[in-house]
C-alpha cells in the first residue's frame, strides 16, 4: 500500500526557537492517525507546515507520492475553530459550497445544482442540514465545528487533516464527529487528527504519533509510561474524570 | 430653492462625487471591516499626503501623487502584514507619519506662497473639479469590476484565507487586488472628506450596515445606501449651517451609527465575546 503522506526532515522555527525539529514520518493510505503532545509541542505547526501554510524547512513532503499542488483536490483540512472568524456574514450552505470553487479564480461563478446538492449532503453527514440557511454567527460551538468538518468533506477528500476537532464541543457533537470519522476511515479515507484529548483519541485511532518538538513515538495506540514521560517532560498519569478507559498499560509504582 | 442649488455646476459635481464615494465606501468599507484593515486604511490615507506634496512641488496632479504614495504604502504594509501580522501596526504608524512629514517637507521646498493644503487634509467636496470626477469615476469602476467579477472568490477568501489557499484559489491575486483597491478608495475619498477624516467615511456606513444586515451582499448594498444618505444630509447641513462639508458629513455619519447602534438588536463586533480556545 502506498503512503498518503510522507514527510522527511521537517523543521519549523519561530524566531530562533524550534517548534518542530527533523520530523520524519509516513502515514499509510487508509490509516487513522492521532497526533498528541503537550500544548505548544508543535502539533498544530506540523499540520500547518505540511499544508504549506507556514514557513518550514524540509527535504520532502509528498501526498500520495506527489507534491501538494498536484493532489490539492484530494486533501482537506479542518482548522482549529478559534482560527476562523465566526462573526463573518455568511450562511452555513455558502461556507460549504465555497469549497466547490474549482479554478484558481472563478469569474462570474454560479454554483450548479449538483454543487448545492453535494454541499447539502456534506451537511447531512454531520447532522446540520436543517441549519443550511442559518448565518454562521448564530451557530453553537459544536454546530460550527461540525460545519467546518462538512466543508472539508464537501470535496470528497482522500486525506483528511483535522486540528482539535473536538475541543470546545458538546458531548453530543463529539460523538457525532468521532462516529463520522470512524465511518469515513472504514470507507477508505486516510485521517490525521491532532488532539489534546489523549483519552478519547487512543480508543478511536489506529496509530498515534507523539510530538513534542521531536517525533517521540509513532505506532500503535498503546503508550508506555516512558513515552508519556518523555513527551511531557515529567512523569504524568493519564487519567481523566469519568472516563473509564486507560491509555496506559498497567504500570508499577 | 433646491432647484436653484442643483443648477450650480459645483453642486452637481459634489453630488456625483458623493455617489461615487458612497459606492466605494460601501464595498471597500465592508471588506476592511471584515479583514480588520481599518487602521491600515488610515495609514495609507496619511501616507498619501506625501504624494500630494510631491505633486505640488513637481507640478503634476496631486491626486496622481496621492495614488502612487497610497499604492506604495498599501504594498509595503501588506507585505509586512503578511510576514508578521502581529506587529503590522508598527509599520502602519511609520508610514502614517512619514507620509505626513514628507508632504510638509515637499511643500516647504516650494518657492513663493505655499498652496492651500486644507482641501486635501479636510476635504472639500464643493471644489471637486471635472477632472477629479473623471479620475474618481474610473477608479470606482475598477473597484466595482474587480469585486463583482470575482464575487464568489472574494466571499470565500474574506471568510477564511487559509482554506481558500488550500482549496487552490489564487489568494495572491486576491490579496494584492485588495491592497490596490484600498489604495484606490483612499484616493477617491481624499477630495470628499480629506485625509484626516477619511477613515470614518470609509467605515461608518459599513459599520452601520453591519448592525442591520447579516448577509455580505446586502451589507454592501445597504452601506452604499447609508453612505449616500449620510453624504447628502451632510452636504445639506453644511450648506444650511455654513460649515465645512467634510466635517459635517463625518459628524452626521457617526451620529447615524450611534442612533442605529442604540435601536438595533444586533451587537457590534467589539461587543461580541469571542470564545477562546481551551
Amino acid at each position: 500500500m502506498s503512503n498518503a503522506l510522507e514527510v522527511q526532515n521537517l523543521s519549523v522555527k519561530y524566531n530562533n526557537n524550534y517548534a518542530l525539529k527533523n520530523i520524519t514520518m509516513s502515514v499509510e493510505e487508509g490509516d487513522y492517525l492521532g497526533i498528541i503532545g503537550p500544548n505548544g509541542g508543535g502539533k498544530t505547526s506540523l499540520l500547518r507546515a505540511i499544508l504549506n501554510l507556514i514557513d518550514h524547512d524540509c527535504s520532502k513532503i509528498l501526498f500520495f507520492d506527489k507534491p501538494f499542488k498536484q493532489v490539492q483536490k484530494l486533501i482537506s483540512y479542518v482548522p482549529q475553530i478559534s482560527k476562523v472568524d465566526r462573526s463573518y456574514p455568511i450562511s452555513v450552505l455558502e461556507v460549504v459550497i465555497g469549497s466547490k470553487l474549482k479554478k484558481s479564480l472563478n469569474p462570474f461563478y454560479k454554483f450548479s445544482k449538483e454543487d448545492k446538492e453535494s454541499a447539502r449532503d456534506a451537511l447531512k453527514m454531520v447532522n446540520i442540514e436543517n441549519l443550511a440557511d442559518r448565518q454562521i454567527e448564530k451557530l453553537s460551538g459544536g454546530e460550527f465545528q461540525r460545519l467546518l468538518i462538512a466543508r472539508a468533506l464537501a470535496s470528497s477528500p482522500k486525506l483528511l487533516l483535522l486540528d482539535e476537532p473536538t475541543a470546545n464541543v458538546d458531548p453530543a457533537s463529539r460523538n457525532i464527529i468521532y462516529n463520522l470519522l470512524d465511518k469515513l476511515n472504514n470507507e477508505g479515507t486516510t485521517i490525521i487528527m491532532v488532539s489534546h484529548d489523549t483519552m478519547a483519541i487512543s480508543s478511536k485511532v489506529k496509530n498515534i504519533a507523539c510530538i513534542s518538538e521531536n517525533l517521540i513515538y509513532h505506532g500503535g495506540p498503546h503508550l508506555s509510561q516512558q513515552v508519556i514521560d518523555k513527551m511531557y517532560g515529567c512523569p504524568i498519569d493519564l487519567l481523566a474524570h469519568g472516563v473509564p478507559h486507560r491509555v496506559l498499560a498497567e504500570h508499577k509504582h | 430653492m433646491l432647484k436653484t442649488i442643483l443648477n450650480y455646476h459645483f453642486i452637481q459635481n459634489a453630488i456625483m462625487a458623493s455617489i461615487l464615494s458612497s459606492i466605494v465606501c460601501g464595498i471597500i468599507g465592508t471588506i476592511i471591516i471584515e479583514k480588520k484593515l481599518i487602521l491600515m486604511g488610515g495609514g495609507i490615507a496619511h501616507t498619501a499626503y506625501g504624494g500630494v506634496g510631491l505633486g505640488y512641488l513637481l507640478n503634476f496632479n496631486p491626486l496622481i501623487g496621492a495614488l502612487s504614495f497610497s499604492l506604495i504604502a498599501a504594498l509595503g504594509i501588506g507585505k509586512v502584514r503578511k510576514s508578521n501580522s502581529k506587529h503590522s501596526d508598527i509599520i502602519i504608524a511609520l508610514f502614517w507619519s512619514l507620509g505626513m512629514a514628507l508632504g510638509i517637507l515637499f511643500i516647504s521646498f516650494m518657492k513663493g506662497y505655499p498652496p492651500d493644503m486644507n482641501s486635501y487634509l479636510f476635504g472639500n467636496i464643493l471644489s471637486v473639479s471635472d477632472t477629479d470626477l473623471i479620475n474618481m469615476a474610473v477608479l470606482t469602476f475598477l473597484v466595482i469590476l474587480i469585486l463583482t467579477v470575482f464575487f464568489q472568490d472574494w466571499k470565500i477568501y474574506l471568510f477564511d484565507e487559509e482554506m481558500a489557499k488550500i482549496n487552490g484559489l489564487n489568494t495572491n491575486f486576491l490579496e494584492y487586488s485588495l491592497l490596490l483597491l484600498i489604495a484606490f478608495s483612499v484616493v477617491i475619498l481624499i477630495r470628499v472628506s480629506g485625509i484626516i477624516m477619511l477613515i470614518t467615511l470609509l467605515c461608518a456606513p459599513s459599520a452601520t450596515a453591519s448592525l442591520l444586515s447579516e448577509k455580505l451582499k446586502f451589507r454592501m448594498i445597504l452601506s452604499i445606501i447609508i453612505g449616500l444618505f449620510n453624504s447628502f444630509m451632510g452636504l445639506f447641513i453644511s450648506y444650511k449651517l455654513d460649515i465645512a462639508s467634510g466635517a459635517s458629513i463625518v459628524i452626521f455619519s457617526v451620529l447615524v451609527y450611534g442612533i442605529i447602534f442604540l435601536v438595533s438588536k444586533r451587537k457590534p463586533y467589539y461587543l461580541t465575546k469571542t470564545e477562546t480556545q481551551n
